[in-house]
């Protein structure tokens, strides 16, 4: 296989598409919806807040390998992060998955596996697509989002 | 090299592939460091040099508008620019070349009827027939129409290989139906409809039929007079043209007494402050300055089809078809969608466990290039409970190899989701 494939399906991503973490509904969480029209990918992270602690953060829908991964692997890491720290997180993931091919990968822990997308551009939608929908759930906003 | 040339001599013979590679320069290329294997003719095919010569041409030598100078390049462009709405006359075997309209593409050409006979057509209460297998710009049209005139959509539905219940429409048909409206071929399966026993069904209660044909016309050969149809659609950048370019054909008795769609320069005949008087059809309805060389080269993609033949065409692509189904089939977890009787030449599959956008990804780096998504069909996708499809489809220039390439890229596939 291309090694730029392998950057991309890592075992890593493999692994949580296979079986994703975190993959249910919660009850009165706040919630909201990410979709990305281009290939139907739809997806609702849920979030627990005390406090403005992420206590608990899940999700549920369907999609490919990279934006199910991708959700997976976020909801282990916002968790017990405030609010504003997820939002950070999101900031310097963004950074990561559309940064120059060549460009050093920072340290995200886990996160980084999906460094690998920066060399596929048009899958940078799926990577995030988790993420927009988690800012929208921590601002309690209904809307569904979109990545377009 | 000239288009055509090699294979025109053999008018009886099965198609020259090789030669009519030779047309298209950009299968020369390689992706990824692969031969490009070009799989995505649905959403748009290659162009042959002549039609890119053509285009270059135009600009070089013929470009003035049409309609309006009295001078040499005036004349020029227009001749020119009438000449291939002849073309395209000939090519559809319309009666008359004022029924050819020149309009962006299908879905401009399902707008301007939905705006202009369905305006003067439709109210309250009345029906719009429209099917299953419908293209996103062949139900949203219908649908704001609906909105503005309070009219209702009603849907043909399909079997679960694809193919259009026809007891079902014919129930569908009423005293409130005011068009119908179906794809001729579908973009997302292949399925070939019997639009000439849904032409029929219409006309015998009166109803006017509009056919969607931008899957078809490249495929196999179109007569709008033996169909019968009222109005029909195509792109030219699905058929070897130039995007940006599309024909509406409509019937003269419809079109005559059609409202205008556009207004401005071009389509009228005369223009005071208190009132306008509009040209006659197909002016009527080309307001403004037309895309003027994609018409042109329009016709240059209609003479290179005629040269190699749509009969070869299709015996080919349908080759292609039986190959690829069967090769397909035999690879385990990978399930065909759209398996109906008459089918045009696109393999739509979905692959256990492994997201169509995956494979698209997948398949790129291999050089193999197909489409994947709701290909605009969402309602679609929803009858075959399936989110998205991977689709390869086909054109006069795909090869045996090609289709075993995607083959031995879903190798690939299957071997990073193990």
């Amino acid at each position: 296989m291309m090694s730029d494939l392998q950057d991309l399906y890592q075992e890593v991503i493999l692994d949580h598409n296979r079986r994703p973490r975190n993959f249910r509904a919660l009850d009165d969480a706040r919630k909201a919806e990410g979709y990305n029209p281009l290939c139907g990918d739809r997806l609702t992270v849920f979030l627990r807040v005390d406090d403005g602690v992420i206590k608990e953060a899940t999700f549920q829908g369907s999609g490919c390998a990279i934006s199910k991964a991708s959700a997976s692997l976020m909801t282990e890491s916002v968790r017990g992060k405030t609010v504003g720290e997820a939002e950070a997180l999101f900031e310097r993931f963004h950074r990561t998955v559309t940064a120059s091919p060549d460009a050093p990968v920072e340290d995200l822990g886990k996160l980084s596996v999906l460094a690998g997308v920066r060399q596929f551009p048009v899958r940078v939608k799926c990577a995030t697509l988790a993420w927009y929908a988690l800012r929208a759930a921590a601002e309690a906003r209904e809307e569904v989002v979109s990545t377009e | 090299m000239t288009s055509g040339t090699a294979i025109s001599a053999q008018r009886t013979t099965a198609l020259d592939v090789a030669a009519v590679r030779q047309d298209f320069p950009i299968l020369r290329q390689r992706v990824h460091g692969k031969p490009l294997v070009y799989l995505d003719n649905a959403a748009t095919t290659q162009k042959p040099q002549s039609v890119i010569d053509r285009l270059v041409r135009y600009y070089t030598e013929d470009n003035g508008n049409v309609h309006r100078g009295v001078h040499w390049l005036s004349e020029r462009a227009t001749d020119a620019y009438e000449e291939a709405r002849d073309t395209v006359r000939r090519f559809l075997n319309a009666a008359e070349s004022r029924e050819i309209v020149f309009v962006r593409g299908s879905t401009e050409a399902i707008n301007l009827v939905a705006q202009t006979y369905g305006r003067a057509h439709v109210g309250a209460g009345d029906e719009i027939v429209i099917s299953t297998l419908e293209h996103h710009s062949n139900i949203v049209p219908w649908q704001l129409l609906c909105e503005e005139t309070g009219a209702r959509l009603r849907v043909i539905p399909i079997s679960d290989s694809g193919e259009l219940d026809l007891d079902a429409y014919e129930k569908l048909l009423s005293d409130r139906t005011r068009v119908v409206s179906v794809v001729h071929v579908s973009n997302a399966l292949g399925t070939i409809n019997p639009v000439d026993e849904i032409i029929r069904l219409a006309h015998r209660r009166g109803i006017p039929v509009l056919v969607d044909g931008a899957q078809a016309v490249a495929h196999m050969k179109v007569d709008v007079q033996a169909l019968g149809c009222d109005f029909y659609a195509l792109s030219g950048h699905k058929m070897l043209g130039p995007t940006g370019i599309g024909v509406l054909f409509a019937a003269s008795a419809l079109l005559e007494e059609m409202p205008p769609y556009q207004s401005g320069g071009d389509m009228i005949r005369s223009v005071t402050f208190e009132r306008t008087l509009f040209n006659t059809p197909p002016y009527k309805f080309e307001a403004g300055t037309p895309d003027i060389s994609g018409a042109i080269a329009l016709g240059t993609a209609i003479d290179y089809l005629t040269q190699v033949g749509l009969d070869r065409i299709a015996a080919h692509e349908h080759e292609l078809l039986e190959h690829g189904t069967d090769a397909l089939s035999r690879i385990a977890g990978v399930r065909l969608m759209g398996t109906a009787k008459e089918k045009a030449g696109i393999l739509s599959f979905v692959v256990d466990g492994v997201h169509p956008h995956d494979i698209g990804t997948i398949l790129d780096r291999q050089g193999v290039a197909i489409r994947t998504g709701h290909h605009c069909c969402q309602p679609l996708m929803h009858r075959l409970a399936v989110p998205a499809t991977a689709r390869a489809s086909l054109a006069l220039y795909n090869t045996r190899d090609e289709i075993d390439a995607l083959v031995t890229a879903l190798g690939n596939v299957r071997e990073v989701f193990a």
